[in-house]
C-alpha cells in the first residue's frame, strides 16, 4: 500500500488527549495486540518446547531430539513428549532416564499409545 | 597482585564438573556523591579492585571512575577460546556485560549445538563453550571485584532449549524477541510467538535480563529515522508479551538506538525520539545501543557518532550502556577496538557526570511537538494493526520496516506469511491431558491428572528437574573429532604461554598488523599503491581496510592490514631499563636545598625548539616546575656558546637538543660539546644531557655526554636524572 502522510487527518481523535491519557491508550492497544498471541502460546506446543522439557527432565540435546521426533511420528505430541516419557516410566516402573532411553530404541511405544488411547 | 597470564587449557579442565556461581542479572552499585581525587561524582558506581584507567588518569592520581550504567561489550571472533582472553581485557577496561554473538546460521539450527566448533562472524553457542566462558568470567570478576553479566541469544527455532541451557549454565542475560525471528530470520511467526512464551517463562525463572530486538529495525530500514513510530510498537509488543509470560518489568530492557547519525542533525531527531520512548516505557529498563547503520570504515567517525549517542544516554537515561566497536564497519571486531569502545563509553560518561544538574531538556516548542507527534504516530500504527486483524495480519500486509514515516506508507516493508518461513506448521495443540513434569513451563499443563498437590511444582513428580538438581544435566563434551577447541589450541601451541610472540588482532598469533599510509595521489591509485607497499614490506594477505580522501589530487590516506610471517622470541630481546622518575616531591626538596641551574639550547643549524621547550617549560610539566633555574639560549646555538654560557652563569648542567639527524650530525655535536667542555676544564663539574626524537640513549652516552633522551621523554625523567647524577657527584666530592 502506498499512502501519503495523512497524520494530521488521522490524529484528530488523539489531539485532545492528555499525555497521561495518550500513554494509557498506547498500552491498552499493546495489550489488545498481544492478548491473542499469549492465548495461542498457552494452547500450543512445539518441537523446541518439548525438547526443552526433556532437557529439564535430564536428557541430553541429542536424546531429546530423538524422543521428540518419535513422539511426533507416533502422533503423541499433543500429550507432551515429557508426558510420554513420564507415562512410560510409570507403566514399566522405570526411572525417567531408563524410560526415555528405551523409547529412543523404539521400545514401549505401543504401551504408551494404548494407555493414551490414541490412534497411530 | 595478579601476575598470571590465562592458561586456556586450565579453564577447559574439569568443565564437566563446573557449577556456575549464580543465576540472574546484576546491576552496578551506584554510589551518589562519590569522592575521587577531590572530585565529587554523582553518577558513578563502586570502584574496581583491578582495572586499566583512561590514559589521562595519570594526571589525576590514576583514578578510574566507573559509571553507574552497566557497560556492554560484544565479543565473538569465531573462536571462543581467544574471546576469553579478550573478555579479560574488557573486564579490566570496565565492561561488566559481556555479550556473545552467535555464529551465522545458528538461529536456523533445529536444536542445541554441542562441542566447540569454530564459527563465522560469531561463535556456535554450545553448553561447553558457555560453561567455559562463564567459568572464565567467574575468575575475572574476582580480579576486578565486580560481578560480570554474561549474555547471548535466545532466538531462532530452538529458543526454549537454549533458554533451558542458559539457566543451567548461569547465563545472566539474553536477547529474546519473537519479532526478530519473524522479520530478520524468516522464522515462522506463529512458531516464534509460541516458543517465545516458553523461553521467556524460563528466563524469568532464573531472573535473567531480557533485551529485545527492536534495534535491528534501525539497521535494516532504508531510512532509519522513518521507523521511529513503529519501533515503539515493536518494543511494546515484546515488552507486554514478556510480562504476560511471567517476566518482571525491571528485567525487561528495550534495545534502543538513536536512529540517525551526523552529518544528519543527530540530536534534533534522536533526542525527541529518546524522550518519547522513555515517557511511554517508564516502567521498563533502557539498554542504550549505539548506531551501526551509518558506520563506515573510519573508526574516528564511528567514535564521534558513539559519543553523541552517549550524550543522549546521559541527557535522558540508560540502565545498560552498550558499546559498538568502531571497527565494526570493516571487520569482525578486533581486540583493541573492543577496548577502545569500552574506554569511549567510560570517558564520555565520566565527562558527562551530573549532566542533568547542569542542563535540562526543554519541554516546550520543538521538543514538545516532536515528542508528542512520535507518540501519536505510534498509536495510529497500533490502531491500524488492530483494524486489519492483529499482529500476524499486519506482518502479512508488510506493516513493518516500511520506509514511510507512519502513517505514510511506501509499500516496501518486510512481508512474512502466517504459513511461511522456517518452522512453518510446526505448532501442535495441547490435548486436555497434555502434561510436562518440569519447572518454568508456560501455558496449559494438566498436572492434576497425576497429583493435585503437584500443580504448583510439577517437577516434584520427577523428584526435581535439572533446575532443582544439577546432577541431572547431561554434559556433552565434543562431537566432532577435528573441529574443536583442542585441535585449535594444538595448532598454536608454539605461541601459547611461551616466550615466542606474534602480532594479533583477534586470535592468538594471527599475525595481523595495520599500516597507515598517506600517499600523494588520488584515492584509487593510492589504494593500489598501498597494496604494493604492503607486499614490499613482506606482508601476506594484504587488504585495504580503510581509505580517506585528504584531497582529491594531493593526497589519500589508506590503511592496510596484512600478516607478518615471523615471530619474536622474548628471550632473545635485550630490553633496556625503563626510564623512571623519582617523586615530584623528592625532586623539589632536593632542588630547594641545592639550587640548580641549567642552560639549554638547540645546537647547530637546528631551529626545532618544541621538544626542548616541553622539557623545560613549566606549563608543559617541564623541569622548571621543580624550581630548577633554566637559561634558554634559543635555537641554532653553537656548541662553544652553550658551554661558555654554562661557565659564565656557573650552571650545573647543559641541556642540548638535536632534532636534525642526517649525516649523524646530532651525535657529532654531542662528541663536540663533550670535547669542548674537556678543553675548557669544566667537564667534571657539568652534567651534559642531549635529547631529541632520533636520539638513542646508549649511542649518546658513547659520544661522551652523560645521558641521552629520545622520543617520549618527560620533564620528570630529565629532572630525575639530574638529581640522581648531582647526588652521585656530591658523594664523589665528599
Amino acid at each position: 500500500m502506498i499512502r501519503k502522510d495523512d497524520f494530521e487527518k488521522r490524529r484528530q481523535h488523539l489531539k485532545s488527549l492528555s499525555d497521561e491519557e495518550l500513554k494509557n491508550y498506547f498500552w491498552e492497544l499493546a495489550e489488545k495486540t498481544v492478548n491473542p498471541l499469549i492465548d495461542m502460546a498457552k494452547k500450543y506446543t512445539s518441537p523446541s518446547i518439548e525438547r526443552s522439557v526433556l532437557l529439564r527432565m535430564g536428557f541430553s540435546s541429542m536424546e531429546a531430539k530423538v524422543i521428540v521426533d518419535k513422539t511426533l511420528d507416533n502422533n503423541l505430541i499433543g500429550k507432551g513428549a515429557g508426558h510420554v516419557v513420564y507415562r512410560y516410566s510409570k507403566l514399566a516402573n522405570l526411572t525417567i532416564r531408563e524410560a526415555g532411553l528405551l523409547l529412543m530404541e523404539d521400545k514401549g511405544w505401543d504401551e504408551v499409545i494404548k494407555s493414551f488411547e490414541v490412534r497411530k | 597482585m595478579i601476575d598470571n597470564k590465562l592458561v586456556i587449557r586450565n579453564i577447559l579442565k574439569d568443565l564437566d564438573k563446573y557449577k556456575p556461581r549464580r543465576n540472574g542479572w546484576t546491576w552496578r552499585e551506584h554510589i551518589p556523591n562519590q569522592k575521587l581525587n577531590n572530585f565529587t561524582y554523582q553518577e558513578t558506581s563502586k570502584n574496581l579492585k583491578n582495572s586499566v584507567p583512561l590514559p589521562a588518569a595519570k594526571y589525576f592520581n590514576n583514578i578510574d571512575p566507573q559509571p553507574q550504567e552497566v557497560i556492554t561489550t560484544e565479543i565473538a571472533s569465531g573462536r571462543f577460546e581467544d574471546d576469553i582472553r579478550r573478555m579479560r581485557m574488557a573486564a579490566w577496561h570496565g565492561a561488566d556485560h559481556i555479550m556473545v554473538i552467535r555464529t551465522a546460521g545458528q538461529s536456523h539450527f533445529d536444536g542445541l549445538i554441542e562441542g566447540t566448533p569454530a564459527g563465522v562472524g560469531g561463535v556456535p553457542i554450545t553448553r561447553k563453550q558457555v560453561r567455559a566462558q562463564r567459568k572464565a568470567l567467574d575468575m575475572f570478576e574476582d580480579e576486578v571485584g565486580r560481578p560480570i553479566n554474561y549474555h547471548s541469544y535466545v532466538s531462532g527455532v530452538a529458543g526454549p532449549e537454549i533458554a533451558v541451557m542458559f539457566v543451567e549454565e548461569g547465563v545472566n542475560g539474553a536477547h529474546q524477541d519473537p519479532q526478530y525471528n519473524v522479520l530478520y530470520r524468516n522464522i515462522n511467526m506463529v512458531r516464534s510467538f509460541v516458543d517465545a512464551a516458553e523461553s521467556k517463562k524460563i528466563m524469568a525463572y532464573a531472573k535473567m535480563l531480557q533485551i529485545d530486538g527492536a534495534h535491528n529495525a534501525n539497521a535494516t530500514a532504508m531510512q532509519a529515522e522513518k521507523v521511529m513510530p513503529e519501533l515503539m510498537v515493536q518494543h511494546a509488543i515484546n515488552s507486554i508479551f514478556s510480562v504476560k509470560a511471567g517476566m518482571d518489568k525491571n528485567l525487561i530492557a528495550l534495545s534502543s538506538v538513536p536512529p540517525i547519525a551526523s552529518p544528519a542533525p543527530d540530536l534534533k531527531i534522536n533526542l525527541p525520539y529518546a524522550v518519547a520512548l522513555r515517557d511511554f516505557f517508564s516502567e521498563y529498563k533502557i539498554r542504550a545501543q549505539m548506531n551501526t547503520k551509518y558506520m563506515e570504515s573510519s573508526t574516528r567517525e564511528a567514535t564521534v557518532t558513539h559519543v553523541m549517542n552517549l550524550m543522549i544516554s546521559r541527557l535522558t537515561s540508560a540502565d545498560i550502556q552498550s558499546t559498538i566497536t568502531p571497527d565494526e564497519g570493516r571487520n569482525v571486531p578486533w581486540h583493541m577496538y573492543n577496548i577502545e569502545a569500552c574506554d569511549t563509553a567510560k570517558q564520555a560518561l565520566n565527562a558527562m557526570d551530573g549532566l542533568k544538574d547542569l542542563v535540562s531538556i526543554r519541554n516546550d516548542g520543538y521538543m514538545k511537538e516532536m515528542v508528542r507527534e512520535l507518540k501519536e504516530r505510534s498509536i495510529l500504527f497500533f490502531e491500524e494493526l488492530l483494524e486489519v486483524g492483529g499482529y500476524f495480519e499486519a506482518v502479512e500486509k508488510g506493516f513493518f520496516i516500511d520506509s514511510g514515516l507512519y502513517p505514510e506508507r511506501n509499500s516496501d516493508g518486510i512481508i512474512r506469511k502466517i504459513n511461511g518461513g522456517i518452522g512453518a506448521n510446526s505448532i501442535y495443540e495441547r490435548d486436555k491431558d497434555y502434561f510436562a513434569p518440569v519447572t518454568a513451563h508456560f501455558g496449559y499443563n494438566n498436572v492434576e491428572q497425576y497429583d493435585k498437590a503437584a500443580v504448583r511444582n510439577p517437577a516434584s513428580l520427577i523428584n526435581g528437574s535439572t533446575f532443582e538438581d544439577r546432577s541431572k544435566i547431561q554434559y556433552i563434551d565434543e562431537l566432532d573429532p577435528n573441529d574443536n577447541v583442542d585441535t585449535r589450541l594444538r595448532e598454536k601451541d608454539e605461541y601459547r604461554n611461551s616466550s615466542k610472540i606474534k602480532p594479533e588482532v583477534e586470535w592468538l598469533a594471527d599475525g595481523f598488523v595495520v599500516v597507515d599510509i598517506t600517499l600523494p595521489t588520488s584515492i584509487r591509485k593510492a589504494e593500489i599503491a598501498a597494496i604494493e607497499i604492503g607486499k614490499k614490506m613482506n606482508l601476506e594477505d594484504v587488504e585495504v581496510i580503510h581509505k580517506e580522501i585528504l584531497h582529491p589530487l594531493e593526497a589519500s590516506r589508506i590503511q592496510i592490514k596484512g600478516k607478518v610471517s615471523f615471530d619474536i622470541d622474548l628471550n632473545n630481546l635485550v630490553i633496556p631499563e625503563e626510564l623512571h622518575s623519582i617523586s615530584d616531591e623528592e625532586i623539589r626538596d632536593f632542588v630547594k636545598k641545592n639550587p640548580f641551574k641549567i642552560v639549554a639550547a638547540t645546537v647547530g643549524e637546528d631551529e626545532h625548539s618544541v621538544g626542548l621547550r616541553e622539557i623545560i617549560d613549566i606549563k608543559h610539566g617541564g623541569i622548571e616546575k621543580y624550581g630548577i633555574m633554566c637559561e634558554y639560549l634559543g635555537t641554532s646555538v653553537s656548541v662553544a656558546k652553550l658551554v661558555d654560557a654554562a661557565i659564565e652563569i656557573n650552571a650545573d648542567a647543559i641541556l642540548m637538543s638535536t632534532i636534525i639527524s642526517h649525516d649523524e650530525i646530532h651525535y657529532k655535536n654531542m662528541k663536540k660539546i663533550h670535547e669542548y667542555a674537556v678543553e675548557k676544564g669544566v667537564r667534571d663539574k657539568l652534567i651534559i644531557i642531549a635529547g631529541g626524537t632520533q636520539v638513542t640513549p646508549e649511542i649518546a652516552v658513547s659520544q661522551g655526554v652523560d645521558a641521552g633522551f629520545g622520543r617520549g621523554t618527560k620533564g620528570s625523567h630529565v629532572a630525575t636524572f639530574l638529581v640522581n647524577k648531582k647526588k652521585e657527584m656530591m658523594n664523589n666530592e665528599n
